[in-house]
């Protein structure tokens, strides 16, 4: 599939963009803009590279030795892969299936980022803290707390917490790699809103594997397929209303309705 | 299962087929022959130990009083005098060559678990020179410990002609202890979940800032125990110090000072003294303070669980 123009200004761009793990492609001639301040949503059947796609926008696959690229993503236009992999990381924030919270004080988990990038001055820093939780929508239960370890939180207020750890670093694009899939229904609502709430200020992507979920919490809505060699693709790439509604592929809608994946 | 639960078992099943019944009771024969057979063992082994242990307080407390801590060995065919200075170059000795060892071997696991990877990918001879470094120190870690000696005294002691010395002793010891600080302060670095480096990483930090801001403190405790280990292998060795120390029971003034340790000491007492009651002394001695770093190890193993769970 060619790359499909959407409205709003393209903040992600991928051209021909291919994975390799080895010798097997995971990703074949991906073309996709991504708008900016939007929510988009990644779904597709296990295996198929959704997580993948994801983890190239900010270079994470680079950490698995045995993977290769060809083809450009860009930010803004600029090329991610000519750029300084730290500074992309700046930009490009992510937050991980199962939350992550550093073995540190709830505190000292959000200001990790800036202190990373050189940020000493503590009543700056403590700005910083309580504005990132805030966005979070942690703030009111944490902060006679902030001392306390970020372990000893709850599942979803640990995702929380991880989410205002890449608020912290002021980031333009957060990636969600299925942010709520290790958390209850009432914890998986609240991260929802929050992320309904962030989309103004930042432009998200999500991994979802909950149907729902793409359908109420995203703007727009990318389905991955995959080869018979397993190779991913993306199949439909769209308005979520349109690829939910009226989906243009057979095999988006035998996936939506649950037929399979 | 509870014990009502398998009489309840047994009645329902009673009458309705005798076989099954005789099966459950040679089961439960073997199971309980078995647990008996353990427990013994169990029981065995900590008779012994307890044995030795008792044997050599017994043995062994008598001789020990303030003076005894407080004078220096004073030589002589009846072991005269005390053991204060074979203390003191045990801790000279201990704090030197941790000092040596540790940075060494914390740096090459540092290396090999969280940087080997990537230089790997470089070159062919990279990837062959890390994966011998790697099977070097598997060897080293099961070489007995008067080889190490014998290298000490061929390269330190003659060669390098640092004498029967802390120096030597020190460095030979390094070379001890170095592949066990390395396998200990490897695994506590595996076992950081791979989540933490992907987080610090994923907030722009570099893999520097990660392994210093989140892989180390976490792995703290794994590093901390095998410290603690080392530092009671250089308490209890004997040959090695033997060939590379020296002897002497005079204080060390400094790192070009021959010396003798507690071990050494109780060696030396055991075998050219007839003062059998001082070396049974400071066995308890050194007993003593191996039970004490066993303590450290299990406080701060607590300490350091409870303050990264946080609860």
């Amino acid at each position: 599939m060619r790359s499909s123009k959407l409205n709003g200004n393209s903040k992600i761009i991928a051209k021909d963009f291919n994975l390799f793990y080895g010798d097997f492609q995971a990703l074949k001639d991906i073309n996709v803009d991504i708008p900016e301040h939007a929510i988009t949503s990644i779904i597709g059947p296990s295996g198929c590279g959704k997580s993948t796609f994801l983890r190239s926008i900010n270079r994470m696959n680079e950490l698995i030795p045995s993977v290769r690229t060809t083809g450009n993503i860009f930010l803004d236009n600029e090329n991610i892969f000519t750029q300084d992999v730290v500074e992309l990381r700046k930009q490009v924030g992510m937050v991980f299936q199962r939350p992550n919270p550093f073995p540190k004080s709830i505190f000292d988990n959000v200001a990790y980022g800036p202190r990373a990038h050189g940020l000493k001055n503590k009543a700056v820093l403590v700005d910083i803290v309580e504005k990132s939780l805030v966005q979070a929508a942690l703030w009111e239960e944490v902060k006679d707390n902030l001392n306390k370890s970020g372990l000893a939180l709850s599942g979803g207020q640990q995702q929380r917490l991880c989410i205002a750890r890449a608020l912290a670093v002021e980031p333009q694009v957060i990636l969600m790699d299925e942010p709520a899939s290790a958390l209850d229904p009432i914890a998986t609502l609240k991260i929802e809103e929050l992320i309904q709430n962030l989309k103004k200020e930042y432009t998200i992507v999500i991994v979802t594997h909950n149907m729902q979920q793409a359908a109420r919490a995203s703007d727009y809505t990318m389905v991955f397929n995959m080869y018979p060699d397993r190779s991913g693709y993306i199949i439909e790439y769209g308005k979520t209303t349109q690829v939910f509604t009226n989906p243009r592929e057979k095999i988006t809608e035998d996936y939506i309705s649950g037929r399979f994946g | 299962m509870n014990p009502s639960l398998i009489r309840q078992e047994k009645i329902n099943r009673s009458g309705v087929k005798s076989a099954r019944s005789s099966n459950l009771k040679r089961r439960k024969f073997s199971q309980s022959l078995a647990f008996t057979f353990l427990w013994l063992m169990g029981f065995a082994a900590m008779a012994i130990l307890i044995w030795i242990i008792g044997y050599v307080f017994v043995k062994g407390l008598p001789a020990i009083n303030l003076e005894f801590l407080t004078t220096r060995p004073a030589g002589g065919f009846d072991g005269e005098g005390g053991i204060s200075t074979t203390i003191v170059t045990t801790v000279y000795l201990v704090i030197f060559t941790i000092a040596v060892a540790a940075p060494l071997g914390i740096g090459a696991a540092i290396y090999f678990i969280e940087y080997a990877s990537e230089s790997q990918q470089r070159s062919k001879f990279i990837r062959w020179l890390i994966k011998t470094a790697r099977t070097g120190v598997e060897i080293l870690a099961g070489v007995p410990s008067i080889i190490f000696g014998l290298f000490g005294f061929a390269i330190f002691v003659s060669y390098m002609k640092l004498g029967f010395s802390l120096l030597s002793a020190g460095l030979s010891g390094a070379c001890l202890i170095l592949p066990v600080i390395i396998r200990t302060t490897e695994e506590a670095l595996l076992a950081v979940p791979e989540s933490y480096r992907e987080g610090s990483l994923g907030l722009g930090a570099t893999k520097w800032q990660t392994v210093t801001g989140v892989v180390l403190p976490a792995a703290i405790p794994g590093i901390v125990t095998g410290i603690v280990l080392s530092i009671g292998r250089i308490i209890s060795e004997t040959a090695i110090f033997w060939v590379t120390l020296g002897g002497s029971y005079r204080l060390p003034q400094n790192l070009m000072s021959s010396g003798r340790t507690l071990a050494l000491h109780v060696y030396m007492l055991a075998t050219e003294t007839r003062a059998f009651d001082k070396a049974m002394g400071t066995s308890a001695i050194l007993i003593i303070i191996i039970m004490i770093l066993n303590l450290a190890i299990n406080l701060s193993s607590k300490y350091f669980q409870k303050r990264l769970s946080g609860k």
